[in-house]
């Protein structure tokens, strides 16, 4: 009979002995070998090159391989920190972290509760579809939108500048322009498809709290405050979590498209610094302890975010 | 609900109904000067008389887009990356979220622990580019597929799309005799399309897109996909125009910022073209996202 058991069964069917487990295992051994190739998947690309950052710790020579190459301890980490660029690397980096947190982070949320109020249900659609759309695109099309309506030659917006009498500018040459443009080009592109999560979020408010407090006369501007916000506070808590986690992530693609020799002062981030430092000038062992300290600061941020979001709100990723 | 605002309300109303619209316009307008410069001769361009329409209508500029081999090459490449690549995401993400979605699977608890680490740490890039290297698949499209085979993100969300499958269904079939592979065939397969069709769209939209890999991994010209050529294409000045080309002629009328967002519209014409598509369903992905945390 054993071998007509149900999944039903299986559910509260505790594997006491070895061979019970092992039996039924057996007999959904299809499944186990479906999971064999996402698993070695994982251990391949992901686990292994982990593994392979060992190298951080040695002087990684390509022919010698990871065991044949001299092992170094902590110096690329030291190096690293007394690196002038170094520096000015990082402040970069967080610099645009906490820009994109401060000015990034809060625009959907504003832009969602602005469209929840648009009682015209086709007209908060068609807003919809425009918002989402540049989501879509990618950043390379996007610097180039950027770099066609920016040139100082030919764009439109230095038309506009010099219809009102000014000097056009250079802005993609300059050190200065260049955070402003990270930042507006990611809200761009990403503020609009931030908002279906908050949306999502609010929809789910029940409707006869907005009409208790219209009988206890609350205004809009009070029922925002006392039930709207207070019932998006979970959604936010979890999306900013996960944003603080990425912290130093601000991502390569965005800010790659967008360097030239003319705005890198400020706008190198750790990222393109590897990709320039380890993969075009080779310095293997070294980015990948830039890299490895970048990995190691984003862990410790999830970490903390997450016991700071457990005690004071009860929300928590993990 | 509610038919009668006070004053200030309909003052607020009307600000943000101003207010958004203008948001919107701001998303678009930037595209519509775009297409507007792609439409016009260099000479407008160059003095910078192209606003929100073109000027001196020319279709100068796609002419040379459309007669340049390489960048046809590109767009190829793109299209079987995303194709290709599409297919090995859903087959491969559906291969370990199907098994490790059934309560019957003994230690799924492992693997999603497994998974789910890679989502707060992640290798940098010199090993994981030692790593392609020594598998020989440098200068290989197959780097831009395989190693970004299953998204972590995507395999919870398809994970939790099979949890809610019904058990009874499931166990039903089992009694009937099925084994699991004709389960997974013939009813699994069938139900879970929805959740197919809005992850293969995320998936395809990020082939469609990839830039980063492709510069790290693909250094033949003749591989470039789209948007490593776009780059390429950005960066230069000077555009050399073939002299055999159908354009050569006219040269003077072409531009290259007229070439360079000609080139714009082109890459992104595949991606508007699918939005009606994408919009049904992103908004259902991000949802069964949401549930997951």
């Amino acid at each position: 009979m054993k071998a007509k058991l149900t999944g039903i069964d299986l559910i509260n069917y505790k594997a006491d002995t070895k061979r019970s487990l092992f039996l039924n295992m057996w007999k959904f051994r299809a499944l186990y070998v479906i999971a064999i190739p996402g698993i070695l998947y994982f251990i391949i690309f992901k686990y292994l090159p982990l593994a392979g950052s060992v190298i951080a710790f040695q002087n990684y020579n390509i022919f010698k391989g990871f065991t044949g190459s001299e092992w170094v301890g902590l110096e690329h980490f030291r190096t690293m920190f007394q690196y002038q660029d170094f520096g000015r690397i990082l402040s970069n980096t967080i610099l645009l972290g906490l820009y994109d947190l401060i000015f990034a982070f809060p625009a959907p949320i504003l832009l969602a509760l602005l469209l929840n109020e648009i009682r015209l249900v086709f007209y908060k659609r068609f807003l919809q579809t425009v918002v989402y759309m540049p989501h879509f695109l990618s950043w390379v099309i996007v610097s180039g939108i950027a770099l066609g309506i920016l040139s100082p030659g030919t764009g439109i917006v230095n038309q506009v500048l010099q219809a009102f009498g000014f000097e056009p500018i250079y802005f993609l040459g300059e050190n200065s322009y260049i955070r402003t443009i990270l930042i507006s080009s990611g809200i761009w592109r990403d503020s609009g498809y931030g908002t279906i999560i908050y949306l999502a979020a609010l929809a789910g408010i029940n409707p006869d709290l907005y009409e208790a407090a219209e009988v206890d006369g609350a205004g809009r501007w009070k029922q925002t405050l006392a039930i709207t916000l207070p019932s998006l506070i979970p959604t936010i808590m979890i999306l900013f979590l996960l944003h603080i986690g990425r912290f130093l992530d601000l991502g390569f693609e965005r800010v790659w498209v967008f360097l030239n020799a003319l705005n890198t002062g400020n706008g190198e981030i750790l990222d393109t610094y590897i990709y320039k430092a380890g993969l075009l000038s080779q310095q293997y062992s070294y980015t990948t302890a830039v890299g490895l300290f970048k990995s190691v600061v984003g862990l410790i941020l999830v970490l903390i975010g997450n016991i700071l979001s457990k005690k004071t709100t009860g929300e928590s990723l993990y | 609900m509610r038919v009668r605002y006070t004053r200030g309300q309909n003052l607020f109303n009307m600000f943000n109904l101003l207010f958004l619209t203008a948001l919107a316009l701001a998303m678009f307008l930037p595209f519509l000067n775009v297409i507007a410069q792609s439409f016009s001769s260099s000479e407008a361009i160059i003095n910078g008389r192209v606003g929100l329409l073109p000027k001196d209508f020319t279709a100068i500029n796609y002419q040379y887009v459309f007669s340049d081999h390489s960048i046809w090459r590109a767009f190829g490449v793109s299209v079987y990356i995303t194709v290709l690549g599409t297919a090995i995401n859903l087959i491969a993400t559906a291969s370990l979220a199907y098994p490790v979605s059934r309560p019957e699977f003994v230690g799924r608890k492992y693997i999603v622990m497994m998974v789910l680490f890679t989502m707060v740490f992640s290798a940098p890039l010199i090993p994981n580019f030692i790593l392609i290297k020594n598998l020989g698949l440098m200068n290989s499209l197959w780097a831009l597929m395989i190693p970004g085979a299953i998204s972590a993100f995507n395999f919870f969300v398809m994970r939790s799309f099979f949890m809610q499958l019904p058990q009874e269904l499931i166990d039903s079939s089992r009694i009937d005799g099925c084994g699991e592979l004709r389960i997974i065939v013939n009813m699994v397969l069938p139900l879970s399309k929805p959740v197919m069709a809005s992850l293969g769209i995320f998936y395809a939209v990020g082939h469609w897109n990839t830039y980063m890999s492709a510069l790290y991994y693909i250094n033949k010209p003749s591989l470039w996909p789209l948007q490593v050529m776009l780059k390429k294409l950005f960066e230069t000045d000077d555009i050399s125009i073939d002299p055999a080309s159908s354009v050569y002629s006219s040269l003077a009328h072409t531009s290259p910022e007229g070439i360079k967002m000609a080139v714009i519209i082109v890459a992104t014409i595949p991606i508007i073209m699918i939005y009606p598509f994408l919009q049904r369903h992103f908004v259902k992905g991000m949802m069964v996202g949401s549930v997951k945390s």
